[in-house]
């Protein structure tokens, strides 16, 4: 071997340098990585879904460390067999978002729901705006099945887009999850100025009658009575709206409270952890920043305001056939998007602005709820149409 | 009693559950004389029988039976022990009909015959249940396959190798696009139809939810009423030999207070706040005088 010692440290060294972060920094990772800090700031400084944004955040920081691909270290995400590609098998394959949705079950009361059950239409309503993003991601020139992807933004429910992109189009599933959970998120500052767009200030004071008490009975028969109906109409649903009913069955039963607890505190956080961490770490640089990453926000943005104003403005239409007594507050109108629960206690807030006395949470949380359920038979509607 | 009876239904479904999967194994092509389509391992030609997995999910068929008479339904077992044997899900495996078993796990002990009409079935492992059959007619040219037109469940067609291929080993329909895309893109270009179908859907989802919830609360109000109205008479019955009118409120407020007090019952709320003394054994650990910080001393 004709290498002096020194040069022996010297190649070794370059060998590693060119390993390391700073000899494969792209622009692009550091812009991502700025989109990471500023998520992380988001869920500390301002307090947006911290849940969610600081696994994201922190996700986006770790996908967007810069390395040497080609030396075949598997530590990148999309490198199979790597420990990131691993536990991005959920998302990948789908089977996070059906265990979210079994802790969403498990910590429900649907009791709003159910004492008023002609909230569901506000749910339903709301829906309206993932298929006109449909319709806007159509114009702009995306396929049938990325569009359907792209437009379930607008059901406001991460789960369900990450479990719908990556059936439809997974390679835009990092675009849509991020700006899925990052309009979620941003539903405090998105849908006030709407609701006081399209309501009078007359509307706004409207006081709903109290809901009546729901017995046990009724609260055990509607997780099963809801699973046979909406998965009758919508089979390709059951994943999705099977794990919710069944969380919230055994939630209302009385006799499974341990596993109820599990399924909605440590399974959900564990999922939760594993979802958003993996999901923010999908985000590299090199598959993230590109042209249809900028239209996917678009429509998300879109989607989200098409969603919460037509929740508002069903609620309007129908005031117009309901009676004079049982008239329905516009501002819970929004809350048929199923950002659950922060929609609905944006219907609170701004009813409590108008009204100091006039308290729409428990109200709102039945359009909310009836979202989750809405947008979940959506999504199964769009999979089975373009899947 | 009631652990046996679960026991036992657990067992049926077990034993159930592969019987069902091997219910998706199909005949998808045959070809029974073989004069330029593939060859086998050994590069020699012979009629083939191409099996399909339905499932999606993985199928092993070792053990199920191939024969082409149906009075000997356990002419060639497929032998166990070949990793070849489990078919990936929507998978074919082709078996060459070469009367040569002993050149491996695909090569069968019978012979299909030209110019006549050949029985083919499938046996689970059984021998008795039937799991899928064919007859392939004796007019079928050489070098052409009978198939499925879809894959698993399709009619039964000549290919003669031209516009119908034979695909021994793959898709009998080759997809090079998403028919359904394709049309959604081509018929509904603005989304229109899209955006009505699937509103409508979800409406009847979430109407067909809300009045049966109309309904229960009906009946649940009826119900609560009967019960209400039939507590009163018997109030009223209980209350005939007293003045009500003396009662007052307070001395209501007190009996129920006393009868709560007595039986000790709550609601169903899961509010209930219980108080229960917390025993906690000493450690230092959590001894108050260590978490106390020491005085300065003077």
């Amino acid at each position: 071997m004709d290498m002096t010692f020194s040069e022996f440290i010297h190649v070794n060294l370059q060998q590693f340098w060119e390993l390391t972060g700073f000899a494969n920094a792209e622009l692009g990772n550091f812009v991502m990585l700025a989109v990471g800090l500023f998520f992380i700031w988001l869920a500390i400084k301002k307090n947006f879904e911290p849940m969610l944004l600081v696994p994201i955040g922190f996700g986006i920081l770790i996908g967007n460390i810069p390395f040497n691909a080609s030396a075949g270290l598997e530590i990148g995400i999309y490198e199979e067999g790597s420990v990131l590609n691993i536990l991005y098998n959920g998302v990948s394959a789908g089977w996070y978002p059906p265990l979210i949705f079994l802790g969403i079950g498990a910590m429900t009361d649907f009791s709003a729901l159910i004492a008023n059950p002609k909230l569901m239409l506000i749910g339903a309503a709301a829906q309206f705006g993932i298929f006109g993003a449909y319709m806007v991601a159509l114009a702009i020139g995306f396929a049938p099945d990325q569009a359907g992807a792209i437009a379930i933004i607008g059901g406001a429910d991460g789960p369900t887009a990450i479990f719908l992109s990556s059936k439809l189009a997974p390679n835009l599933m990092g675009a849509i999850a991020v700006s899925a959970y990052s309009y979620m998120a941003l539903v405090p500052v998105i849908q006030p100025p709407l609701m006081k767009l399209f309501t009078t200030k007359k509307e706004r004071l409207i006081k709903m009658r109290p809901a009546r008490a729901v017995s046990q009975n009724e609260k055990i028969i509607f997780p099963i009575v809801g699973l046979l109906l909406t998965c009758f109409v919508v089979p390709s649903g059951l994943p999705l709206l099977g794990m919710l009913f069944f969380g919230n069955l055994l939630r209302e039963c009385g006799v499974t409270t341990r596993l109820a607890k599990t399924a909605s505190n440590a399974l959900t956080d564990i999922v939760t952890i594993l979802l958003g961490m993996t999901v923010g770490a999908s985000t590299q640089a090199s598959h993230f920043l590109t042209p249809q990453t900028i239209f996917i926000f678009f429509l998300g943005f879109m989607a989200f305001i098409i969603a919460s104003s037509s929740g508002v403005l069903f609620v309007k239409l129908f005031n117009l056939v309901l009676p004079k007594d049982k008239k329905i507050n516009p501002l819970i109108g929004n809350a048929g998007v199923s950002a659950v629960p922060m929609s609905a206690r944006i219907s609170n807030n701004l009813g409590l602005q108008y009204d100091p006395s006039n308290y729409l949470l428990m109200h709102a949380m039945g359009p909310n709820v009836a979202g989750v359920i809405g947008s979940a038979v959506a999504a199964g509607v769009l999979l089975g149409f373009l899947a | 009693m009631k652990r046996h009876i679960l026991f036992t239904l657990l067992a049926v479904l077990a034993l159930s559950a592969p019987a069902q999967n091997r219910k998706a194994l199909r005949i998808n092509e045959v070809m029974v004389q073989n004069d330029s389509s593939i060859v086998d391992d050994y590069g020699r030609r012979a009629g083939w029988v191409e099996l399909f997995n339905a499932n999606f999910g993985p199928l092993e068929i070792s053990s199920v039976y191939l024969t082409d008479d149906p009075a000997n339904p356990k002419k060639y077992p497929v032998p166990l022990g070949d990793v070849n044997t489990k078919i990936p899900k929507r998978q074919h495996v082709v078996f060459f009909n070469d009367g040569e078993p002993n050149r491996g796990t695909f090569h069968t002990n019978f012979v299909l015959i030209p110019g006549k009409e050949n029985w083919i079935g499938i046996y689970d492992a059984d021998g008795m249940t039937l799991i899928d059959e064919v007859t392939v007619p004796a007019d079928l040219p050489a070098n052409t396959s009978y198939a499925r037109n879809a894959d698993g469940y399709g009619e039964w067609e000549v290919r003669t190798g031209g516009e119908k291929y034979i695909t021994p080993s793959s898709a009998n329909v080759i997809k090079d696009t998403n028919n359904k895309i394709e049309q959604f893109a081509e018929m509904d270009g603005h989304g229109f139809g899209m955006a009505a179908m699937a509103m409508c859907i979800v409406f009847t989802a979430l109407l067909v939810l809300c009045v049966c919830f109309m309904i229960i609360n009906k009946i649940g109000g009826k119900i609560s009423r009967v019960n209400k109205a039939k507590a009163h008479a018997d109030n009223e019955n209980s209350l005939t030999s007293r003045d009500v009118d003396h009662d007052s409120g307070e001395e209501i407020a007190a009996i129920v207070m006393a009868l709560h007090e007595h039986l000790n019952a709550h609601d169903t709320e899961s509010t209930v706040l219980t108080i229960n003394k917390v025993k906690r054994a000493y450690s230092p650990w959590n001894s108050k005088i260590y978490g106390l910080r020491e005085l300065p001393h003077r």
